[in-house]
This record gives structure tokens, sequence and C-alpha cells, in this order.
């Protein structure tokens, strides 16, 4: 149980090994309670990543590391093998976008110009609205398939529909690296789905996805590779038809279960036993 | 299409039909109300006077340019200096409440200026610096006494309604313990007055106030981008830290100007980004619409108290506070209710 293999050979040959964002040694803390360890972690670039644990595990904490939310105290987070502390605010913004759990528009703010906030790493002080930011927004609304709510006011919108413009806002940031904190936690299922496949439409376009997901089954239906945290250790990872059984999820969640393959689309699927 | 691009060359930005209409408007509507502020006085004069006189012609050219104009720039000055205090201080505090004037900076810098005029000397810079030093010093106190919940939130709200509280106290504690020449001169100010306001008072504020609104401009597009909540102010690219810094130094700075040379003046930071983002329909609290409704207000405000009581002039904080009370007690009935 203990000498689980962390890394295997991905499914998808497509994705290509390299990786230019990374966790090295880190050691993630709030004030004193130290939530994750001497941590390394590859993001693997090109690919869908979930990353799935318990509730508390540090997933969402790893992951605002990774977007300077959290500095480490001990290790670093490198890009392209520099310091991620040390790229200029709105360089590293143009490389990784992030969209957090808690999201608060503005008062009267109409969908496009929210959108439009997703593109200020972009612009300089004087040149906030060039024809590039017009297309990016244009291109991001029709990526999350929001463009007939472009004038409409976020405030009115319903919450499958809200969470779709924060995506697009996001996507205007036209970001090689995007990072998506539990992005399905308050849709029902219908939008969760339509949300998983756009990623998976995301990466397919070439952008490196990394999602902390809470749905196993989801996690291991969309993404080419899996990161499963328990304790704020990564417990495996790899592709999800090599990694999710019966004892990963017991030792990760501790829940008896069996897996069995996805009828839809034989991924695996954990159904918990009584 | 309700939005138009502006372009120079190779800069641009993307503004509201409407915004640019409404902001005309108010300008249009402020320089109404000064043209009325020239015109009153001892002796009313025409319009057609006033503008002669401010090209240098006729009998009234020190009356209107001289011992008028002074008191109704400073009113137009001071107003959209309070104005954008408002905006930044409810932009940080993502909160209508959060404005200088209600969590205390006013009263904080009050409290730095009647310092300079009872214990030194009291001279027009020790004036500014005291009330500047007054107002860093009181956001410094409610900024650490929030820290747990951070910078939104109602917490910081109701810390800064107790800080000015206390602060109000204090302030006439010291008027009280002060010689009488001195708290007569500080109880007519305490009020938030423009009377008697000559152009040696206000050039120096002026030019401060001008310096304060560049640097604004350059921190206005990071603002709006950090409305968005800290997170994702900080991994779309704004340097969170840096920028809280220069705009709590900017909006005390705008605050402390207006209460060195007329006092506390209330209710103007408060209402006028709330007014200007409605007739704007802005996303969020725009500077713009703040400043502008800011200086229309003031300006309205000074002409009521001066006209109320003819010819008794009152002080114009005793007029902004009488409208401003009632606001505050309709925000915080709203506040409260809001889930």
């Amino acid at each position: 149980m203990t000498t689980r293999p962390t890394t295997r050979p991905s499914t998808r040959p497509a994705a290509p090994s390299a990786t230019r964002l990374a966790a090295r040694d880190v050691t993630l803390a709030y004030g004193e309670r130290v939530v994750s360890a001497n941590v390394d972690l590859d993001i693997m670039d090109g690919a869908f990543t979930a990353i799935i644990g318990p509730n508390a595990c540090g997933k969402s904490t790893m992951l605002r590391s990774f977007v300077r939310l959290l500095k480490p105290t001990t290790g670093t987070i490198s890009f392209d093998g520099r310091d991620i502390s040390g790229y200029k605010p709105k360089s590293i913004a143009r490389e990784v976008g992030f969209l957090p759990q808690q999201l608060a528009a503005p008062e009267n703010i109409a969908v496009k110009r929210l959108v439009a906030r997703g593109r200020y790493p972009h612009q300089s002080l004087l040149s906030t609205w060039s024809a590039e930011d017009e297309r990016a927004v244009t291109g991001a609304l029709a990526a999350a398939g929001v463009e007939e709510l472009a004038e409409r006011l976020v405030e009115e919108l319903s919450g499958g529909q809200r969470q779709r413009v924060w995506v697009a806002m996001v996507l205007a940031q036209e970001t090689p690296y995007l990072l998506l904190d539990e992005p399905t936690t308050f849709l029902d299922i219908t939008h969760q789905y339509e949300l998983l496949a756009l990623f998976a439409r995301l990466r397919d376009e070439g952008r490196t996805v990394i999602a902390v997901l809470h749905d196993i089954n989801q996690a291991c239906r969309f993404a080419d590779h899996l990161v499963a945290m328990k304790d704020g250790r990564v417990v495996a990872q790899g592709a999800p038809a090599d990694i999710v059984d019966a004892a990963l999820i017991q030792e990760v969640f501790d829940l008896p279960c069996i897996v069995v393959p996805d009828p839809a689309v034989g991924t695996p699927m954990i159904v918990p036993t009584p | 299409m309700n939005t138009i691009v502006l372009r120079v060359g190779r800069y641009s930005v993307l503004v509201e039909r409407r915004t640019v209409l409404v902001s005309l408007a108010l300008a249009g509507a402020g320089l109404a109300l000064a043209l009325v502020g020239l015109c009153h006085g001892a002796s009313w004069a025409t319009p057609s006077e006033v503008l002669s006189a401010l090209a240098g012609r006729g009998d009234s050219v020190v009356v209107i340019r001289d011992w008028r104009l002074p008191r109704v720039a400073a009113a137009l000055v001071f107003g959209a200096s309070l104005g954008l205090a408002g905006a930044i201080f409810q932009n940080l505090t993502r909160n209508a409440l959060g404005s200088p004037d209600v969590i205390g900076l006013d009263a904080g810098a009050y409290t730095g200026a009647l310092f300079a005029i009872t214990v030194l000397s009291g001279t027009a810079a020790q004036l500014a610096i005291g009330s500047v030093i007054g107002g860093l010093l009181t956001a410094l106190l409610i900024y650490v006494l929030s820290l747990k919940s951070g910078l939104s939130g109602l917490r910081l709200i109701v810390i800064g309604i107790a800080v000015n509280a206390i602060l109000t106290a204090v302030n006439s504690w010291i008027e009280l313990r002060a010689e009488l020449d001195v708290a007569i001169a500080a109880t007519g100010w305490s009020a938030g007055s423009l009377n008697g306001i000559d152009w040696d008072e206000v050039y120096l504020p002026f030019l401060i106030i001008g310096g304060l609104m560049l640097v604004l401009v350059t921190l206005s597009h990071a603002m709006h981008q950090a409305a968005l909540g800290d997170e994702l102010a900080v991994t779309s690219g704004v340097s969170l830290n840096r920028l809280r810094l220069l705009i709590v130094l900017v909006g005390v700075g705008c605050t402390a100007t207006v209460t060195a040379i007329a006092g506390p003046i209330v209710f103007i930071a408060l209402a006028a980004p709330q007014i200007g983002r409605r007739l704007a329909g802005a996303a969020g609290v725009t500077l713009v619409p703040a400043a502008l409704t800011g200086a229309a207000l003031l300006m309205a405000a000074d002409l009521v108290a001066q006209l109320l009581l003819a010819p008794m002039a009152l002080p114009v904080g005793v007029v902004t506070t009488a409208i401003g009370g009632c606001y505050l007690i309709w925000l915080l009935f709203r506040e409260v209710k809001r889930p």
C-alpha cells in the first residue's frame, strides 16, 4: 500500500512530458498551521489535470500556491525554471490564469465588461481597450457559450450562466495555463458536465488545465491526469485508469467501494459499498 | 452599442456612452451652481456681470474674483476631492458605508489639526501635516483592529463608526480644554465651513489635491481590477499591497487636505460616489462621476448654507450633516437587511 507508483506513463501519448510549472519541495502553511510539507508536483503540459482528495487535504492550498496567493514557507514554485515570485505580476498573469471558488462581481456590471476585466495583464495605463482586447473578449464569450448574454447584467444571470461568464473572463486572460478551484461546485449536473466538456475542449486546443474537483467519477472521465492528495501529501498521481482502484479510494477518502468501468465511456467509476 | 472607444494613436479606452453623458451633465450642473454662487452675495450680481468680472471688466471684479470665486472654487475642488476619497474607500472596503467620514478618517484628520492649533502654533503647514498624520493614524488604527476580518465586511465599518465616535468625543474634549480664543476658532471650524475662505488659503490645497488626482489617474485601472476581489486581483497581475498603500495615502490625503482648510465636512464622501454611480449606471464605484457629483453636491450644500438663514451664513457642514444623517440611517437599514 505504501509503495504506490507516483507516476506512470499517461494513456494519452499526445501530452508532452515537459513541465514548465512545477512545485519543488514546497511547504505551505497558514501562519503556524502547516498544510503541506515538502511536496513536489509537476504540472503536465497540455493535459487536463484534476486534483482530488477529501476536504481540507490541501488541494486548494496547493492550487493557490501556484498562482501566488500563498507564498511557500520553504521550496519554490517555478515557471520555466524561474521562481514565480520573481516575475512581474502582469507578466506571470499572462501565463497562468486562476478562477477562485468564491466570486463576487462588482454591482451593475455587464457580462462583456466583466469578461473584459480578464484582459488586465495585457493592458497598460493608457491603453485599456485595444483591438486585440476586443478580439480576445469576443473569442472568450464564444468559447464559454455566453455570447448572447454579452449585454446582460451579471447579477441577473442564473448560477450556471454566471459561472460560465467567470470562465469566459479567465479565458479572456488568454493564459496557456488555467487553474480552477472547484469550478463545478455550485452547479447542477447538466452545467457541471457542460463546463467539464469545455475544459476538455480547451485542453484539446492546447491549453493546460488544472482543476480541483470533488466528483471522482467526473475527474476520471474528463481528466488525463489525476493527482490524489491526503493530509497535504500527494498520495498518487497518474492516468485515472492506471491509479484509481478500491485501495486508493479507501486510502485517500476512507470510503469502501468497488471500482467498475464507467458504462458510458469506460473510465474508472467508483461505487461506494454499503 | 452603448459603449464608445476613445482612441488616440495606439492608446485607447472603452467607456459607456451613458457615463460620458452623465459626467458632462454633472459638470454642467456643477458649473451652473458655481455661477449662482458667484452671483450670490450681499448684493446679487447678474450672470452677465459675473462673467464680465471674471474676464476682468466692470466694477465688481474685486468682489467676484477675489471674494466670491475662492469660495466657489473651494466648494468645487473640495467637493471633488471628498467624492474621490469616498470612492477610494468604498472601493477598498467594497461597501457603500466604507467612506472616510463614516469610518472616522475625517474626525481623525480633525484631531490632528486640533493638535496642531492647540499644542503647536497652528500655521497652515502644521494644520495640513497634522490632519494628514491624524487621518493616517486613524486609518492604521482601523486597519489593525479589523485585521482578522479583512478589509471588506461590515466589521471594519462598525469598528470605523466606533472610532469615529471616540475621536469626535476626543475632539470636543480638546476644544473644551483649549484656551478660549483657540476654542472659539476651532468650534466655528469644527462644523466644516467655507465661510471667509480666500485665495491665500486655497492655493496650496488645490495644488496638493491636483497632485493626488494625477496619482489616482495612474492607479484607477488597478483599483477597479481590485474590485473583483483579492484573489482575482492578484492572479490577474495587480500588485495588491502596493496598490492598497498608495490608494490609502491618496484617499487620506484627499480627505485631510479638505479637513485642514474647511474642517470635517461629512456626507459628501459618503453619498457622492453612490449617487454618481447610480446616475452613470456604471459598474462598481467609478471615480469621475464620484468627483463631479461631489463637486456639485458641496457647491449646492454651500449655497443652501448661505441662503437658509440669510443673511447669517451657516457652516456648510451643518447642512451636509443634516442631510447625510438621514442618508446614513437609510444605508444602515439596507446594510443590516442584506443577507
